[in-house]
């Protein structure tokens, strides 16, 4: 079993990351689940979502307690809560900054990873680009897709596509897309 | 169709598949999206000639319900929490009637404090009113169960609620096979009522029942919840045949072979219970699992049999009778009356507090042992309480609990001014 928590704040919509990570796994034939953290949720506030992918049936319902994968979608969090709690150091951690770990003061902390499983994203600039919304999760999840292979990118913008019919999909498709790119190269 | 799909949507889906003809509806937190999907169905007119009507209040909602199933529609509702006892009346009302009404009840924590997170509280406080009353594991089974809801309601005319948890599977998305129309046509005949209002053959309906004949009545109806024993293994088999996966029944028993140790839930923790028994298992640990379906009726002889090797009985639980201890696990020790086994209650996950697969180790060591209190309050910080406690005792207005606890673990800020 593979498991996800995404942390976000309120609005953001890491709930829908999550749901949409977990469509992606399905289109796949893997079964997976995600589901919203058990927390006060409101505008702005720390929240969390889940998601996990398997081959068999997942029975397991308490939330994601050791990630295999951990994505941020809001640098302000990083000092605030207990983001890492859990997280092996065989994980992979993806966060939306445009900086890199040594200016987020996480340059020693990093280094327990291999570097292949590390990246950064600029998921809310590539989202202005592409959808003119400062929404982060498309691009969020083509940088999962890229960095950990557990989805592939055609089934990221499929998930995506069937969230957001229309033109709106088709924006955050390629926000998705231009994100697994500059991974994949770099 | 198998379909990656949020537990309410699909729920939705398969109460539209059941071809309601009236649903009445308020919404409540976590059951919210079971009925905003309905009512989308009914306008884009996938729900043929039905009936959606918007009420204002829970109360409103199952007085509409009892009056369009007394009219002869097959009817349906969702409610959850504080909405569930402010119909509460009502729902006494419809089953008095013996009406077959299906309500979908999302369980949820009931207030004060308030929390709009899971637990049994909701359900568990409306057990004894005459509904027959089942619990889903998994989104699969809710859609499964509600199925078999409208089939049960309706042979036997008696209501029936589908408890499935809040949140945990109303907002969980998971892959879920959202069956065919004709295979749901197949199983689910078209409502023949036992009795019904029509003004070409004129009857009343809600009888003053003096003491000469109130004790028969009620009588009929716990006799009703007894015929429900017999029926709802029938259509769970019978749901088998038709759909090809094994979905309901009264109760389900997971690797009790040879198991000394037995844990029995409701609802979607067994999921996580039985991936701990597959752990203890695997260090040859005798443990198994019971999934308790029926709630009410309660399977005392299924029970009794299924438990009749079991060294011990760990009853894990979302509820808790004040004053009392485990609601499950008194009906349980009523199951095994006259025996020795010892029955242990583990009260859990109140007001959405995880259930972890850690805690649940632990507890099931103690519960092996023989070596736990009883009711054992899972993850209960018991330092917060004595906190408290000693504020209470040090002054006479030591204030509001939930207000003196939230300060205490610094969740809030201090008073005002």
């Amino acid at each position: 079993m593979f498991q996800i928590r995404i942390h976000g704040r309120g609005g953001q919509g890491g709930v829908a990351c999550a749901e949409m990570l977990s469509v992606a796994a399905f289109q796949e034939d893997m079964y997976s689940q995600a589901f919203p953290s058990f927390g006060s949720e409101r505008m702005g506030a720390p929240v969390m979502a889940f998601c996990r992918i398997d081959d068999k049936e997942i029975r397991l319902r308490e939330p994601v307690m050791n990630p295999d994968a951990l994505i941020v979608q809001d640098t302000t969090l990083l000092h605030q809560v207990e983001l890492f709690r859990g997280l092996d150091t065989r994980g992979y951690l993806i966060v939306n900054t445009t900086r890199r770990y040594s200016d987020l003061g996480l340059g020693d902390y990093v280094t327990r990873f291999p570097p292949h499983h590390i990246c950064t994203v600029p998921a809310t600039e590539l989202a202005l680009k592409f959808v003119g919304r400062p929404l982060p999760n498309a691009a969020l999840l083509g940088a999962f897709a890229a960095l950990t292979r557990r989805v592939f990118l055609p089934s990221v913008a499929a998930a995506i596509r069937e969230k957001f019919p229309g033109e709106i999909g088709e924006k955050n498709a390629a926000a998705a897309t231009a994100a697994y790119d500059s991974i994949r190269t770099n | 169709m198998l379909k990656q799909v949020e537990g309410s949507q699909a729920v939705a889906e398969a109460i539209a598949l059941c071809r309601p003809e009236v649903i009445c509806a308020y919404p409540i937190t976590p059951q919210t999206h079971i009925v905003e999907g309905l009512s989308k169905l009914a306008r884009t007119g996938e729900l043929g000639n039905c009936q959606y009507i918007n009420v204002e209040s829970e109360f409103a909602a199952m007085s509409a319900c009892i009056g369009a199933s007394a009219a002869g529609a097959r009817t349906y509702t969702a409610t959850s929490s504080q909405g569930l006892l402010f119909m509460a009346e009502a729902v006494y009302n419809a089953a008095g009637l013996g009406l077959p009404i299906v309500m979908t009840v999302g369980n949820r924590a009931i207030g004060a404090p308030i929390n709009i997170w899971n637990d049994h509280s909701d359900s568990m406080a409306m057990a004894d009113a005459g509904w027959i009353q089942l619990h889903a594991e998994s989104n699969q089974e809710a859609v499964d169960l509600h199925i078999q809801a409208f089939r049960l309601a309706e042979q036997l005319s008696v209501p029936v609620m589908v408890c499935e948890d809040g949140f945990i599977l109303t907002h969980a998305y998971e892959r879920v096979d959202v069956p065919d129309p004709d295979q749901v046509d197949r199983y689910l005949p078209a409502f023949e009522p036992v009795q019904m209002l029509d003004p070409e053959e004129p009857i009343t309906m809600g009888a003053m029942v003096g003491p000469e004949a109130f004790m028969e009545v009620r009588y009929l109806a716990h006799h009703k919840q007894l015929q429900a024993i017999d029926v709802i293994p029938e259509l769970s088999a019978e749901f088998e045949t038709v759909f090809g996966r094994e979905s309901g029944g009264l109760i389900k028993p997971y690797r009790t072979e040879g198991a000394e140790t037995v844990v029995i839930a409701l609802g979607s923790v067994i999921g996580s219970i039985k991936d701990v028994v597959d752990e203890l298992r695997d260090d040859d640990v005798a443990i198994g699992a019971i999934k308790v379906v029926s709630f009410r009726p309660f399977p005392l002889a299924q029970l009794r049999d299924a438990l009749a090797d079991a060294e011990r009985v760990v009853v894990v639980e979302k509820d808790l009778a004040l004053g009392l201890g485990g609601i499950v696990a008194s009906n349980v020790r009523m199951a095994l009356r006259g025996l020795r086994t010892p029955v242990y209650t583990v009260i859990a996950g109140l007001g959405g507090r995880p259930i972890t697969k850690q805690s649940l180790h632990r507890v099931f060591a103690q519960a092996g042992a023989d070596e736990i209190d009883d009711p054992h309050f899972l993850d209960l910080d018991l330092a917060v309480v004595d906190r408290e406690l000693a504020r209470a005792r040090e002054k006479r207005r030591s204030g509001p609990i939930a207000e003196n606890i939230l300060r205490d673990m610094g969740l809030v800020g201090g008073k005002l001014g």
